[in-house]
């Protein structure tokens, strides 16, 4: 029996769902349901409710914490994330593009060598990685230790606790997803189109900007996502490697639940945050439409 | 074309990949408006070398000028030389328009002369009403006329051809073959073409270039590689041979009284006989062998023999015959008239062997 039969000859996409191809999908949807579905609609529920005096959620309907969450000062907060991730994002693509487009033209042997260089630090817990990174940014550290050694410089560089590790250690982070979407398009992408762009008269840039880039946008929008988002709400890089000085988004809201134990903001900021995801993977998709018409 | 009467003129060109080498020591020179078929079986060179004229691969050692100018070491998208890729690589996220005005936007021609001359190639090879399908929209046939009107558009110089039909079946091949001749007189450009099937390359091409090893076996037109092969390689490559080994036992003026594998006496042109050596091969084509059932007149060579083996294949009959001698042949002959004349296995027969069909090739 055939989950998805064979598709028709006119529209190789269009497919019809069987009642097998049904229970073979029952597992996932149970899991958005329960995972995604039900904690996106408290989350909205909570978002509108008020709060007691001690920290308890009370069902009343509200604008305020949305009006809070557009307060200048939270508002403050959420464009300096959005910023610090757009940095990160852009460093990322930078890094990674070229990274994951030299894997994936590699021979198979070196290739798959070089994605388990690239997985490694998953190993190991993100925290003790963010850790020896303090190691080697603090002023009596390993980077400062060298370059004093070196007599590079003259005096120990004030780099941990600066908005500067702050960005290494997102970059460090979310490097890696970035090569691998990346890698997985430009894996998938037929040399001979490469060749043929060469061929009709396109030399590396417009070869590059008019057949690599759209055909590997899939992989660069997936890590766009994969870097940008989470880099927004991050807290544990800011805290630890900021100093907790500059204070984002993700700080707020971890704050706002475990601190001001104030659910119904902490919601209102997720909700924001939602949107703001959303409003990425859309303006992505728009772009891809663009760059393919 | 200043210093040669070639459009391609490609000059002892060597190349190795590692310890193995792909082209050895080839030189090969193409007309202008040539129809050029690069023949051999798969490893054999004949993709290097067009790769080398495309500009994606770099020649060791040798020259290759094309309308007189070196191209040895220019970069492919300077190369005034257009590919049809054996998977057509037509870029997926371009509509058909798009994919076949691609070269002249790289080369900033204007957007209405694009729309002009593609529209012009779109109408050359009937792809009209498809303009705006992607190219996973389109069969494979469709897709192989798309890669084509790409690589024409440009007007290059010459066309180079990478197995373009092998993807297609039998009959849409066979339409294509036919069409892509057509459309070659028609424009008068030099075509390139590579392939490991021997048919194609003798209904399509001007030259044939016949390749094996990574060498140029034998240049030359269809009838020329076919009726009168150079080595035993070129005659079992393009249609079927008896290749039997010879040594020679005299001269007898323009003739030479050669003994068969097998024992099998008879005489053959002295032409072609490698001046070095007392063995050569002697190559026949099975269809050039006659049976019959009566002394052959007028053949140099005549003997009997028995039919071993008889396949039946409608409008031809596959025979093996073993000489009184004992040297084997294949022979093909027509059915003609009605059962009464067929061959059987077993029978007795004359052969007869022409000495114009006996060709000396050089041993493998």
């Amino acid at each position: 029996m055939q989950a998805l039969p064979a598709a028709d000859a006119e529209n190789p996409h269009a497919r019809r769902a069987t009642p097998m191809g049904w229970w073979l999908l029952a597992p996932m949807l149970l899991w958005l349901a329960l995972f995604v579905v039900a904690p996106l609609v408290i989350l909205v529920v909570y978002s509108f409710c008020s709060r007691d005096d001690l920290g308890r959620v009370v069902f009343e309907f509200t604008w305020t914490n949305y009006a809070r969450a557009f307060d200048e000062t939270y508002l403050k907060i959420l464009l300096r994330s959005v910023g610090y991730a757009a940095l990160t994002t852009l460093i990322c693509v930078a890094a990674g593009f070229p990274a994951g487009w030299y894997i994936a033209r590699r021979p198979p042997a070196v290739r798959n060598r070089l994605l388990l260089l690239v997985m490694i630090p998953f190993w190991t817990s993100f925290l003790i990685r963010t850790y020896a990174w303090i190691a080697i940014l603090k002023s009596e550290g390993l980077l400062n230790a060298t370059l004093l050694a070196a007599r590079v410089i003259p005096q120990p560089l004030e780099l941990l606790y600066t908005p500067v590790a702050v960005v290494i250690g997102l970059v460090y982070a979310y490097l890696p997803f970035m090569i691998l979407p990346v890698y997985g398009s430009a894996e998938k992408l037929d040399n001979a189109l490469v060749e043929a762009a060469h061929d009709l008269g396109a030399g590396p840039l417009r070869a590059f900007s008019e057949v690599i880039i759209p055909l590997t946008w899939p992989g660069i929008a997936a890590g766009v996502l994969l870097v940008f988002v989470p880099a927004i709400g991050m807290f544990a890089i800011t805290d630890l490697m900021g100093g907790a000085k500059v204070a984002m988004i993700g700080n707020v809201i971890q704050n706002q639940v475990f601190k001001a134990r104030n659910l119904p903001f902490a919601a209102a900021l997720g909700v924001v945050f939602t949107l703001l995801f959303v409003a990425t993977y859309l303006a992505l998709q728009w772009r891809g439409r663009r760059a393919r018409a | 074309m200043a210093d040669s009467e070639f459009m391609i003129d490609v000059r002892a060109v060597t190349k190795r990949f590692g310890a193995f080498t792909a082209v050895n020591d080839i030189t090969l020179g193409v007309r202008a408006g040539e129809f050029i078929t690069l023949l051999g079986p798969s490893g054999c060179g004949k993709t290097t070398l067009l790769r080398m004229l495309s500009g994606f691969e770099t020649p060791d050692v040798g020259e290759i000028r094309i309308e007189g100018r070196d191209v040895t070491r220019l970069a492919p998208y300077r190369r005034n030389v257009n590919q049809v890729f054996q998977s057509y690589a037509l870029f997926p996220h371009l509509t058909v328009c798009d994919n076949i005005g691609f070269g002249l936007r790289m080369q900033k021609v204007g957007d209405e002369e694009i729309r002009r001359r593609v529209a012009e190639v779109v109408d050359l090879v009937a792809l009209g009403g498809f303009e705006d399908r992607m190219p996973h929209q389109l069969s494979g046939g469709q897709r192989q006329r798309v890669a084509l009107a790409r690589a024409i558009v440009p007007r290059p110089a010459v066309l180079l051809l990478d197995e373009p039909l092998s993807a297609l079946d039998a009959k849409l091949r066979h339409q294509m073959q036919v069409e892509l001749k057509r459309l070659q007189k028609r424009l008068g450009m030099t075509f390139v073409f590579v392939t490991h099937d021997q048919e194609e390359a003798l209904t399509m091409s001007d030259r044939i270039a016949v390749f094996n090893q990574g060498r140029l076996e034998q240049l030359g037109t269809a009838l020329e590689i076919y009726h009168q092969p150079r080595t035993a390689f070129v005659a079992d490559f393009i249609g079927e041979a008896n290749l039997l080994e010879a040594e020679r036992l005299a001269e007898e003026g323009v003739l030479a009284r050669v003994r068969l594998a097998g024992g099998l006496e008879i005489r053959v042109p002295l032409a072609g006989w490698p001046r070095d050596g007392a063995r050569a091969v002697v190559s026949v084509r099975p269809e050039k062998v006659c049976i019959s059932r009566r002394p052959i007149e007028g053949a140099e060579n005549s003997f009997q023999a028995v039919i071993t083996e008889e396949i039946f294949q409608g409008a031809l009959d596959h025979l093996t015959v073993r000489t009184d001698a004992g040297t084997t042949l294949t022979a093909v002959v027509a059915n003609e008239s009605a059962m009464m004349d067929a061959f059987h296995e077993g029978d007795r027969v004359w052969c007869g062997l022409h000495l114009d069909d006996l060709v000396v090739v050089r041993a493998g």
